[in-house]
């Protein structure tokens, strides 16, 4: 099971894809309106792309919920466990 | 399974997928990139650094650039990605269009549109299965939704016919995702006014539809029959964004769109090279010798050879070139297919075969020479990595899947490619391998059969009979322990014990295969005979596959032991029942050929004997060979 640093490790690795910018430094706070180009069909790329890479799936009020990364992060650990 | 798994992983993918703008031959890099085991983010990755390398089609490409319009009921936006990769991956520019949501038929009508504008070469229509069922509720009698299912194949005949008189270009249509859950369960189809039962049935009429309009079907029905709808449609996904496709299954999505716009510019593969140790049997051909290597009934591993050497000859049936590349000395690699029992594949299978110690991508590239073929047509198939690198490095136009060393999943891996997708099977393709008159036969067969004799007459079996030797020690040895039912004496005998009747000149010991006209039943029976005091020929064991039961086996294989009995002098044949748990289904079985009861015992045994002076062998419709 991935820590939180790990998690954290490979959203960077996923928002760095779908946003094709290496320089993407994840923070928990950092939201739609940080990252230039995260529009809902972004948003639902990136949760799809975790639910894939750490074999979980999120409820439709799970997604709904999110706020920011980090509720993301959080949201993964819980699945994991 | 919706990724694409027969595409390798590139380690070092990222890194070079950030170098594109610095490669030499940007276009050939991001090719090679596309023929990586992509998900969505990373297909759109490629997709978006691909298009801001190379802005527009290259001059020098041997394929000719698609527009295709994607014309559809839902949101489509994921797909196009997916879509020009799955050209990139097979060399082909691809630009694509959608129509604003839900105008397809606006669009298609005014030439004032965005879709007159881009000017198509090619159109996919994707109708949601939600739009399909639109007005369809569960109350509706026959009638109504018949009359309903009507509209909807008028609707989209229409939609062809606008389509192609605007554009004269292909067309193809995705076949309607089945997306509804039942009502009814199993017997859904009573329920005329059901939504998965209305699409059910408009997947089936759009079969004929397409064909009699030529229109080309991206059957993603079909596909989530193989993988489950829920791969496919993500219902929590449509509930959000409309979009029917799921994302994670978008890149398989972009494939079959990719393949088939190949195969329409006569792209599709059309040779299978095949690699021989450990991918057409399990072993080493040279080393393990004909006895050694794994193939056939008797070894789950055989048995996963024989059915992908099947799945490869099913492909030579309709059309497919079967070639052999191999590390080997030719005749020890021509071996297996003159002399080996339970090859499917014979020599004649083989259009060109190429064994020698020469590597492997001068040996395809001489094989594409030999048959005249373009070297982007062929796909190879090893389980051996180096070997796969090593083509897939030298010849990058070569197809070559991703595969484990397990062969059960190579008819996978090599159907879910999609190389040798195509348009028409045409008289010729069948003809190629010779079965298309065996299939009229064999039509002709089913229609004339009456009664059970005609029927027997009409399978042309032979019973193929052979002593015990090494190939078929393995299978003979398995029988012997595992047979149950049709089983005399369930004598249960080692490998040794085995070889001993081999070496034993007054015994004998057969292994029976039974062939017909559908095909080959491997080793049905087994038979030891041995000399007893009074030099009459006591039958050992005397076994047979239930398989073949009242098909005149029995007799048949009766007349093969009387003859090597005379031919050891025995006077007489004495068969003995030996009653288990399991095998009272032959209790009767040597007076049922004729034998005399001569004795019984209290446990149901019973003990009865044939005069070999008087025995005239039965008449059968079995035609027995050696061999």
């Amino acid at each position: 099971m991935a820590s939180e640093t790990d998690i954290y490790g490979v959203l960077t690795e996923i928002f760095q894809d779908v946003f094709m910018r290496d320089d993407l430094k994840l923070t928990p706070e950092m939201t739609a309106k940080d990252v230039k180009g995260w529009d809902s069909f972004k948003q639902i790329e990136i949760i799809m792309a975790t639910e894939e890479r750490f074999g979980i799936q999120l409820n439709t009020r799970e997604i709904d919920s999110l706020q920011n990364v980090g509720d993301l992060a959080r949201v993964v650990v819980l699945k994991q466990k | 399974m919706t990724d694409l798994h027969w595409l390798p992983t590139i380690p070092d993918w990222r890194a070079r997928l950030r170098a594109l703008a610095d490669h030499s031959a940007p276009w050939d890099e991001a090719l090679a990139l596309a023929n990586a085991k992509l998900n969505f983010v990373l297909t759109n990755s490629l997709d978006e650094m691909a298009r801001r390398v190379i802005p527009a089609p290259p001059s020098e490409l041997a394929t000719k650039p698609v527009r295709l319009a994607i014309l559809g009921s839902c949101t489509l936006a994921h797909l196009h990605s997916a879509i020009r990769v799955a050209g990139l991956r097979r060399g082909i520019w691809i630009d694509t269009y959608e129509n604003e949501f839900g105008q397809y038929l606006q669009e298609l009508s005014e030439t004032a549109s965005g879709l007159h504008d881009f000017k198509p070469t090619a159109i996919l229509f994707v109708f949601d299965a939600y739009h399909v069922c639109g007005g369809l509720t569960a109350g509706m009698d026959d009638a109504a939704a018949g009359a309903l299912l009507d509209e909807v194949k008028d609707r989209i005949r229409e939609a062809w016919r606008l389509a192609r008189e605007a554009f004269r270009c292909p067309i193809l249509q995705q076949t309607i995702l089945p997306v509804h859950p039942t009502l009814l369960g199993g017997n859904e189809h009573r329920l005329a006014g059901s939504r998965a039962a209305f699409v059910a049935r408009l997947n089936n009429d759009l079969r004929a539809m397409a064909d009699a309009e030529g229109v080309d079907l991206i059957a993603v029905d079909a596909r989530a029959a193989v993988d489950g709808v829920a791969k496919w449609h993500d219902t929590a996904l449509w509930h959000r964004s409309k979009q029917e496709i799921a994302l994670t299954a978008a890149p398989f999505y972009g494939d079959l769109v990719g393949r088939m716009l190949a195969a329409k510019q006569g792209r599709a593969a059309k040779c299978l090279v095949l690699d021989l140790d450990n991918t057409v049997w399990g072993g080493v051909i040279g080393d393990d010798g004909l006895e050694g290597i794994v193939l056939g009934q008797g070894s789950p591993l055989g048995e996963a050879y024989s059915a992908f050497q099947d799945y490869a000859r099913e492909l030579s049936r309709r059309g497919i070139i079967l070639a052999v590349c191999s590390k080997n000395d030719e005749a020890n690699a021509v071996e297996p297919f003159e002399k080996h029992p339970e090859m499917v594949l014979k020599r004649g299978d083989i259009a060109c075969f190429v064994a020698n110690w020469s590597d492997k991508a001068s040996n395809i590239r001489a094989i594409a020479k030999e048959l005249n073929i373009g070297i982007d047509s062929l796909v190879f198939i090893d389980d051996n990595p180096f070997e796969r690198n090593l083509v897939r490095q030298e010849l990058p136009m070569v197809a070559v899947p991703e595969v484990s060393d397990d062969p059960t999943y190579y008819p996978t891996a090599i159907a879910d490619a999609g190389y040798f997708d195509g348009i028409t099977v045409t008289d010729d393709d069948r003809e190629r391998s010779g079965q298309y008159q065996g299939n009229l036969a064999r039509d002709a067969l089913k229609a004339s059969v009456t009664d059970l004799d005609s029927y027997l007459r009409g399978l042309e079996m032979q019973l193929v009979w052979r002593r015990f030797d090494k190939i078929g020690l393995q299978r003979v040895v398995q029988l012997i322990n595992k047979s149950n039912q049709f089983n005399l004496t369930t004598k249960r005998y080692t490998e040794e014990e085995v070889l001993a009747v081999m070496d034993d000149p007054r015994a004998f010991g057969l292994q029976l295969r039974l062939t017909d006209r559908f095909g080959d039943n491997g080793v049905i029976a087994i038979i030891i005979g041995r000399l007893n005091d009074r030099n009459d020929l006591y039958i050992d064991t005397w076994l047979m596959s239930c398989r073949v039961l009242g098909r005149q086996v029995e007799p048949t294989t009766l007349n093969l032991i009387a003859a090597e009995a005379r031919r050891l002098g025995a006077g007489a044949l004495v068969g003995e029942y030996i009653p288990t748990k399991k095998n009272g289904m032959v209790k009767e079985h040597y007076t049922k050929l004729g034998f005399t009861d001569t004795k019984h015992d209290d446990a149901g045994g019973n003990v009865s004997t044939l005069n070999l002076s008087t025995f005239l062998p039965i008449d059968t419709f079995i035609h027995v060979v050696e061999g």
